[in-house]
């Protein structure tokens, strides 16, 4: 009972906090929201002994979420509400239907079907960061790794496209010119 | 147990830790003061009640009974939300805290630990971490510059000085080969000798700096560094909603302590002649104490000072710790 519970508590939250963050305008509404859906997300793993994923999704989300945070704030003034100008709303709203339908039927279909069956199923005795270690590092090894080349090969362009004056300090440049401005 | 008894034991342990850490959290803002007025020969609070030992109870009416002022140009809910989830976070992350070790009374043996999940350690950062978007949503949401400049700071903060608790805590980890605290304390049951500190001191430094900059101590204190940047996050906050943030934030102390104390100092387990309820309630306060023992002793540093810190020293330390101790574990 407990389970049904919970399971229907954080299913309502979170889709109205998701509803939050598509409608509103307000850019701190809208990521508040997210924030508040993803960590509202880790319940579904804690109701399906997913520990591990569970506080993962809260760790990750926590911080992705927070680097969102960031860019709002530098890009808008968060307090006030965002104008958006939408030049054929009809359209936008037919492709975003269609694509969630879309997505919709694609995950229904074979749990309707009953043609969804665990590939790697847990073992008895083994825990829950041990069984996805296990799983990470044989059968899934390569895309692992490629997904971790990726992320250094974007790492290292970022650096490379957003510090090209790294060696010097902008607070001693700043001292510096206050100090020209002073002997002028 | 039945699912009955489940139930009310759990209800039971979330009262007593709630109650407990609530008052603990609003005792620690005295003793700081003292401590702090200790160490800088001042009397601190001497006024309300013997040795001021009531000036707790004073501040709490004062913040009581004050206005709550709510500006005007705040996006208002989320302002109103930000102190609440400051405070939710840092009791949620006691929830999975063995914070003694287990007792019997009236008949029942009890396991001080609301949630026993196996990836205490994981839970317990993860849900700190999360606290942060108190001061975050608070500097955002008063539509004020020093707000904005201190929710500025606090994700940076939290961005970089999380990896450094991350990769700092690998190592230990790695050596005890699971994620529950109770194996973590269990690891360490062999006495003195066997505490992970002495096998992983690099990592329990690193951990404690890291912590400071993820409660907002001193050292690293920029969200609201008066001299700079006037309260930062919580310029405009009055009245409980501003208490709110500080109850947080020294029960988010209080976590930390049990946290290192469990991770690297022998946990629960009899010291010597002490037995083991009482050794950790030593080695969390003398960690409370450190805490504002480094708050009295060190200055602030600048924010490029703190990115520094993190990035080129930290955390490479914190990769080499981790390397290293793959390696002497495969040999």
């Amino acid at each position: 009972m407990f389970e049904a519970i919970a399971f229907y508590t954080f299913s309502a939250i979170t889709i109205v906090m998701f509803w939050i963050t598509v409608t509103s305008k307000n850019a701190l509404y809208a990521m508040s929201a997210l924030a508040a859906g993803m960590i509202m997300i880790s319940g579904f793993f804690f109701l399906l002994d997913a520990d591990f994923l569970g506080v993962v999704q809260i760790i990750v989300y926590t911080g992705a979420v927070m680097a969102l945070y960031a860019f709002g704030m530098m890009f808008f003034d968060t307090t006030r509400d965002v104008k958006e100008r939408v030049r054929a709303p009809k359209l936008v709203f037919l492709l975003s239907g269609m694509t969630a339908l879309v997505l919709v039927i694609a995950l229904v279909a074979p749990i309707l079907g009953d043609h969804i069956e665990a590939l790697y199923p847990m073992k008895e005795g083994i825990e829950n960061p041990q069984a996805v270690g296990v799983v990470l590092f044989t059968k899934y090894l390569v895309p692992f790794e490629v997904a971790a080349v990726m992320l250094l090969v974007a790492m290292i362009a970022g650096i490379v496209l957003a510090g090209k004056k790294m060696d010097e300090s902008l607070t001693l440049k700043v001292e510096d010119e206050f100090t020209q401005k002073g002997a002028q | 147990m039945t699912t009955t008894g489940f139930i009310i034991a759990t209800i039971i342990k979330i009262l007593v830790v709630l109650g407990l850490f609530s008052a603990l959290a609003g005792f620690g803002t005295y003793l700081e003061r003292k401590v702090l007025a200790f160490m800088q020969r001042r009397l601190g609070p001497m006024h309300v009640g013997p040795y001021g030992v009531l000036q707790v109870l004073a501040d709490g009416i004062k913040l009581f009974t004050k206005e709550d002022i709510i500006p005007q140009n705040a996006v208002k809910p989320i302002f109103m939300i930000a102190p609440i989830i400051g405070a939710a976070t840092a009791f949620i992350a006691l929830a999975a805290v063995p914070i003694l070790p287990e007792f019997e009374i009236f008949g029942v043996k009890v396991h001080p630990i609301i949630a026993d999940i196996n990836v205490g350690v994981l839970f317990v950062l993860g849900v700190m971490a999360s606290g942060l978007f108190a001061p975050l949503l608070a500097g955002m949401a008063s539509s004020n510059k020093w707000g904005l400049l201190g929710a500025a700071r606090t994700a940076i903060q939290l961005l970089s000085y999380e990896v450094v608790t991350g990769l700092s805590i690998l190592a230990p980890l790695m050596l005890v080969g699971s994620l529950s605290l109770i194996d973590i304390n269990n690891y360490q049951s062999g006495g003195f000798t066997d505490w992970i500190v002495w096998s992983q001191p690099v990592a329990f430094v690193l951990f404690l700096i890291a912590g400071f900059a993820e409660t907002n101590r001193t050292p690293f204190d920029l969200l609201e560094h008066e001299a700079e940047i006037v309260s930062g996050y919580a310029t405009e906050y009055s009245g409980m909603r501003w208490g709110m943030f500080f109850i947080g934030e020294y029960a988010n102390m209080i976590t930390l302590g049990f946290l290192a104390s469990l991770i690297f100092l022998g946990g629960f387990n009899d010291w010597g002649f002490i037995p083991g309820g009482l050794a950790i309630v030593l080695k969390v306060s003398f960690l409370f104490f450190f805490f504002l023992w480094t708050r009295a002793a060190w200055p602030h540093v600048r924010p490029d000072q703190l990115m520094w810190l993190c990035w080129k020293v930290l955390m490479p330390i914190a990769v080499l710790n981790v390397v290293v101790t793959g390696i002497v574990l495969m040999m």
